[in-house]
């Protein structure tokens, strides 16, 4: 007997069942669709990510203090942060710098009127467009002079701009920021949404502005800008050496690619986990199709016994139930593929969630699911080419 | 009621015995058997419940092996061929036909005639051309798409019967094929297996009605596991006269 042969005969039976199919399906169709819509979920924020931090040009050095390993575990919290005197410090020992940047962020509550709403305030100096990558939509950016005085103003970030000044121009406004009055002085435009909307609900002050503010001196990062791309490398031996006397090495100096690569490291990871979970949704569909596979086989002993007094050897009803297990679960996984495209598709375009249902995804669904079908359908068909002629004749 | 000495044996048992457990109980089902079927006859194994009949008849139709002795079918031994090796055989060398029909359900009569085609390896249009003249020849050759539950017993049993012959075995073997089936059908049936069997065809009848059995020419007694007597049948009944008769009967009321 040949494959078309068994796999008529498998199809006829699943048809005669037509209920009962569709609902074991359903496991498969569930798990599967989970696997796409999950990975495509995780894909889409990835590429979304990685997108938006290509934009902040390639010569760019952060540094934060304390040990980070790559994403990996960093042991605690750093021992000592930086203050603006290490930034003087590289300002002076970094040569090749175009720009030293203390950064420091914190969230806060911000007010204006009978509107409130809680913002991440990102502070830095005059030069902190060049790290933030961020558009000014109206009025104007902090100036040095008001760096050094600490004067208290602030530009909004858009998505800011639009809930506490709604259809009016925020320019010239007044705010309270943790309770200290502020005059807003610009605003910026969207940086886009979906995970870098959250730059949207950020404030941009001077950093000492912010260290009187939240009334702490410690920054959260110092980003140095090297004068030349290629002198990345130079730029970053040069910050190590200006920091080692005070620090030791309880510092770390990323390059955007290597922030690039963590960050993609780490959402891959999480991309995988989802996929694990859903995956494991599948399992549970494999089960199913088992179950409902040793039903079928003891529902139709008496079909099995015909087949066999007719002459169909252990292999023929074998691989009958196997392709029957095997059609039950590529049949729920093509479906799956399709309902969990279609939900990914739909997610993208309602909601500002990124997705991207790669090619990759399908075909390695589309194979578990097959190979669900093959592990669990495997037993059911075993039992039942292993049954014995004149019992599976003499069954009721 | 000559012994046809000059045709050759199909199948022959010699010595067969069987034992199997039963519930930590040895049964002896068979104690010793040695039959002799040969080409072209007409024979019944008739026994009551019990006798070891049924478990005769899974041997010679290879269904089960023997715990000692040979079987020989067309001239090769047959005794400790494996499950696999012995469906390939009963595909090509044994027609069942038995007493509940055991047709596929939900499945036309073409289809279920076709069944042991599929299992032989033969393809498409073959196969359908095949069922279709085994369905003609036992007289269903309009029910051809009919499922099984829009047939009555006695056409079913003929799906049966043609299923038994599409392979052109060398045995058609019946178990009780009137047992389920009102007394008319089963003389119709009956005529049937007398009419392949004047066309040639070997068949072997296993029953414990000795009416059913005496359609035979020739009857093997099975008791207590061994070949009580063999014997040939000396007043034959004739399925043909019996359908004539009650036709009749139905005339003259």
């Amino acid at each position: 007997m040949n494959f078309g042969e068994s796999f008529r005969i498998a199809l006829r039976a699943l048809s005669a069942n037509k209920t009962r199919s569709l609902l074991t399906m359903l496991g498969v169709i569930i798990g599967v669709a989970a696997v796409i819509l999950l990975v495509g979920i995780g894909t889409g924020v990835q590429d979304e990510v990685t997108g938006s931090l290509e934009g902040l040009g390639s010569n760019l050095l952060f540094v934060i203090p304390g040990q980070y390993n790559m994403g990996m575990d960093s042991g605690g919290p750093p021992s000592r942060y930086f203050t603006l005197d290490d930034v003087d410090t590289l300002q002076r020992r970094v040569e090749n710098a175009a720009a030293v940047v203390p950064v420091m962020q914190a969230s806060a509550t911000i007010k204006a009127g009978n509107r409130s709403m809680r913002v991440v305030v990102a502070a830095a100096t005059e030069q902190g467009a060049e790290v933030f990558s961020n558009e000014v939509a109206g009025g104007r950016h902090y100036r040095k002079g008001e760096v050094q005085a600490a004067s208290r103003v602030v530009g909004l970030g858009y998505t800011v701009a639009q809930e506490l000044f709604p259809n009016q121009d925020p320019v010239g406004q007044q705010v309270t920021i943790n309770g200290q009055r502020f005059s807003v002085i610009g605003y910026y435009a969207s940086l886009g949404g979906g995970m870098a909307g959250d730059r949207d609900v950020q404030v941009y002050m001077p950093v000492t502005t912010a260290q009187k503010l939240f009334g702490m001196t410690d920054l959260s990062m110092i980003v140095v800008k090297a004068a030349d791309p290629d002198e990345i490398d130079v730029v970053r031996r040069e910050i190590k050496r200006a920091l080692l006397p005070t620090f030791g090495d309880e510092f770390t100096v990323f390059s955007q690619e290597q922030t690039l690569g963590i960050l993609a490291d780490l959402l891959g990871m999480l991309t995988y986990m989802l996929a694990g979970i859903a995956g494991i949704s599948l399992m549970v569909g494999g089960i199913g199709i088992m179950n409902i596979m040793l039903v079928s086989v003891s529902e139709r002993t008496r079909e099995i016994g015909i087949r066999k007094a007719v002459g169909a050897r252990t292999y023929d009803i074998l691989s009958q139930f196997v392709i029957e297990a095997v059609a039950l679960s590529v049949l729920g996984g093509v479906l799956g593929i399709a309902v969990g495209w279609g939900g990914a598709t739909l997610i993208g375009r309602l909601t500002p969630v990124p997705t991207n249902v790669t090619p990759w995804a399908v075909a390695m669904s589309f194979f578990f699911a097959f190979g669900v079908g093959v592990f669990f359908g495997v037993y059911p068909a075993w039992k039942a080419s292993q049954l014995d002629p004149i019992e599976a004749l003499r069954y009721e | 009621m000559s012994d046809h000495p000059m045709r050759r044996a199909v199948l022959e048992t010699s010595d067969v015995t069987k034992k199997y457990r039963l519930e930590d109980v040895e049964v002896n089902a068979l104690r010793g058997v040695s039959v002799r079927i040969r080409e072209g006859e007409m024979v019944s194994i008739m026994g009551p419940s019990g006798s070891g009949k049924s478990t005769l008849m899974h041997i010679v139709g290879l269904l089960d092996r023997p715990t000692t002795g040979e079987v020989v079918l067309e001239r090769e031994d047959v005794s400790r061929l494996s499950p696999n090796a012995l469906a390939e055989l009963r595909n090509r060398h044994i027609g069942f036909v038995f007493q509940a029909f055991n047709l596929l359900p939900r499945t036309s009569a073409l289809a279920n005639v076709e069944l042991p085609l599929i299992y032989g390896g033969a393809g498409g249009a073959e196969r359908t051309r095949r069922a279709r003249e085994a369905l003609e020849r036992v007289g269903l050759g309009d029910r051809l798409g009919h499922f099984s539950s829009q047939l009555s017993g006695g056409q079913q049993q003929r799906v049966a019967i043609a299923r038994a012959l599409v392979n052109d075995p060398s045995i058609v073997l019946a178990d009780e094929p009137t047992g389920n089936l009102d007394s008319r059908s089963g003389v119709e049936i009956m005529a049937t297996l007398q009419e392949l069997h004047k066309q040639g065809i070997t068949v072997i009848l296993v029953t414990h009605d000795d009416r059913i059995a005496r359609h035979a020419e020739r009857i093997i007694h099975v008791l207590d596991g061994r070949v009580k007597a063999d014997v040939q049948v000396t007043k034959r009944v004739c399925a043909e006269d019996e359908l004539a008769q009650a036709a009749d009967v139905d005339a003259g009321e």
